[in-house]
């Protein structure tokens, strides 16, 4: 069991009173797995992705990731978690915009101390990999939303992370270009990889082999 | 590996807003230049001054009615002391371990002519053969008072090579004529030259016989009046230390002015050492001074880091998130944020470095002080900007790397 999540609820506090954006949520999601969570705005799906990926913790309720206890790790452990098992991808691609493509490839193995020269040969492999060979040194500010999405798809891969993680990885590109996009993450699922999209959308959320619905934070079709 | 990786990002980072980083810097600059700038003014002085002071010779000790030194002199108290005389000049000279003894009174002489040439400001001494000696005055031509013109009071003058420069550029200054302040004096030699200290010359100086000098002129009155009261340069023997010499001296001259046991010294013992105190004291206000402007253009330069590190932090608040999102643990993020602002602190330092140098040229080459800053200015110079980086940079930094990942991901 790669992931499991018991019991999980996360409350945001909203000046007096509080948003339950997570309601007691369990899951488990198998290695290889291609899982898509579905729901509308305000759904809690954005939260679970960020709890999933070790960016958030929950208020209550356990994670176990690989079968270890997130809640019992220290903050340089979920950094390497963050750094090793999971690639984001997010909608508004968070690029370094006067970075190159390849410079923004490179980040995930420069926090993972990968030496210079291996990391150019991967990010150089992951660009063309993506269809950007020829965009490698162009600065990200220089590339279409397409290109920018397939840049921060190879950075998601960088590490060769257990889990792929994406927040709505299409919702600003139009559609032959998000298909396109989503293409790449049907690849992706193919070659074993672990793949959980989080949309709202129905022809994006079809490309997955499992999905979860959910709302107002809790699981209600599976 | 992985530090100067960060290092580099930090670097990155900095090269994009060149501008805001200069302005941000200035203070620094400001501090580190005023530090360069002040050091080398000093060494150069220290060298100058000690040369001079040197020159005096160290074993040398002038006898006068005042002390010198700095801070409030009781003018009563000065004017009530009795006049030094030959006799106490004699008197010393006997003493079995005195080399030797000039007495001599001064004058300041506002203006000298010669044809239709002038000099202004000379300073004119009546003196003894002896005085050539212990001042260390070498003939260049003529020849030196002598005992004999001392005897008979004559009207004789030894003039310095500033003076030969201004009034007989193209003639022979031997044997001619010169008017002091109405009274003729022919010359008789010329001075090899002193050179000048700290920009002034030091050779605007005319020596006579001092019979003749108390015989033409009266004192002046006011500080003219301290100068031609009689000063006692005394050299004591080769083998005798300064410091025994003093007490024999004062010992004599207590006795002589018949001062109880009580009462404190009516007259002045100075040497080379007294001197050395004074000029103490001017640079220790000078570097007291200099290290208030460091300190307080530090501080603001430190202050100027960390707002602007704090604006860099905000700027950048989305890029911090993503950065975390992708592996880079609190440290990570702690360093790059430090190593930026110590970056931003040394450039401030190296500019600063360099315009102090500068500042020390111009001097150099504008007041003839060898005012070069040591190497180990350049050292504190960098030193202190790393440490004003990283004391003012370590908040904003911890600031950046405690960023809630989610938070800062969302940050529009």
């Amino acid at each position: 069991m790669l992931i499991k999540i018991e019991q999980v609820t996360k409350i945001y506090p909203l000046g007096k009173s509080a948003v339950r954006a997570l309601d007691g949520i369990s899951l488990t999601i198998e290695k290889g797995e291609y899982v898509a969570l579905m729901g509308p705005s305000g759904s809690g799906k954005s939260t679970l992705m960020h709890i999933l990926g070790c960016l958030d913790t929950p208020t209550t309720g356990k994670y176990f990731f690989n079968g270890a206890d997130t809640s019992q790790l220290s903050d340089n452990e979920l950094a390497r978690l963050r750094n090793k098992e999971f690639g984001f991808v997010f909608q508004n691609f968070n690029l370094l915009p006067r970075l190159s493509a390849l410079a923004n490839v490179e980040l995930p193995m420069l926090y993972a101390g990968v030496g210079r020269k291996e990391r150019r040969r991967r990010a150089t492999e992951l660009l063309t990999m993506v269809g950007l060979g020829d965009r490698l040194n162009h600065r990200s500010n220089e590339l279409s939303g397409g290109e920018m999405q397939r840049v921060a798809i190879a950075r998601a891969l960088a590490n060769s992370p257990a889990v792929i993680l994406a927040d709505e990885p299409t919702g600003n590109l139009d559609s032959r270009t998000g298909s396109e996009i989503m293409h790449l993450f049907d690849t992706m699922a193919q070659e074993g990889n672990t793949v959980i999209l989080v949309t709202h959308d129905k022809t994006v959320a079809d490309h997955a082999r499992r999905t979860i619905k959910l709302k107002d934070g809790k699981i209600v079709e599976e | 590996m992985l530090f100067w990786e960060i290092a580099k990002l930090a670097l990155t980072t900095f090269r994009i807003n060149r501008l805001r980083s200069f302005l941000t810097t200035l203070g620094i600059i400001i501090g580190v230049m005023t530090v360069i700038a002040i050091v080398s003014l000093i060494q150069g002085m220290n060298y100058e001054v000690e040369r001079q002071i040197s020159s005096l010779g160290s074993h040398v000790i002038y006898l006068q009615k005042i002390n010198w030194g700095m801070g409030r002199i009781d003018w009563d108290e000065i004017n009530r002391r009795p006049d030094l005389t030959l006799d106490d000049a004699n008197a010393i000279a006997r003493l079995p371990i005195i080399e030797r003894v000039a007495p001599l009174r001064s004058r300041m002489v506002n203006r000298l002519n010669y044809r239709n040439r002038k000099v202004t400001s000379i300073e004119m001494a009546g003196i003894t053969p002896a005085y050539a000696t212990i001042a260390n005055y070498t003939i260049e031509t003529g020849r030196f008072i002598n005992s004999d013109d001392s005897m008979r009071k004559r009207p004789v003058c030894v003039i310095g090579g500033y003076i030969v420069d201004n009034l007989f550029p193209d003639e022979d200054p031997l044997g001619k004529r010169l008017n002091i302040e109405g009274k003729s004096f022919i010359i008789i030699g010329t001075l090899v030259r002193k050179g000048s200290f700290l920009g002034q010359t030091q050779d605007n100086v005319l020596f006579i016989p001092l019979t003749t000098f108390e015989k033409s002129f009266k004192p002046q009155g006011g500080f003219g009046t301290l100068a031609h009261d009689l000063a006692i340069v005394i050299e004591p023997k080769k083998n005798v230390p300064v410091d025994q010499a003093i007490d024999r001296i004062r010992e004599l001259m207590r006795r002589r002015h018949a001062l109880g046991y009580d009462k404190p010294d009516d007259f002045g013992i100075n040497t080379q050492e007294t001197l050395r105190e004074i000029y103490k004291n001017i640079t220790r206000v000078a570097f007291i001074v200099m290290i208030a402007v460091a300190a307080i253009s530090l501080l603001v330069g430190g202050i100027g880091i960390m707002n602007i590190m704090l604006v860099a932090v905000a700027e950048r608040t989305r890029e911090i998130g993503l950065r975390k999102a992708l592996g880079a643990t609190t440290r990570n993020i702690l360093y790059q944020f430090l190593l930026e602002s110590v970056f931003l602190a040394l450039a401030g330092g190296a500019v600063g470095i360099l315009f102090g140098i500068g500042i020390a040229k111009i001097v150099e080459l504008t007041a003839h002080l060898r005012a070069a800053a040591p190497f180990w200015t350049i050292l504190i110079g960098f030193g202190f900007s790393a440490l004003v980086g990283i004391f003012f940079g370590i908040y904003p930094a911890s600031r950046a790397a405690r960023l809630d990942p989610i938070q800062a991901l969302r940050y529009e």
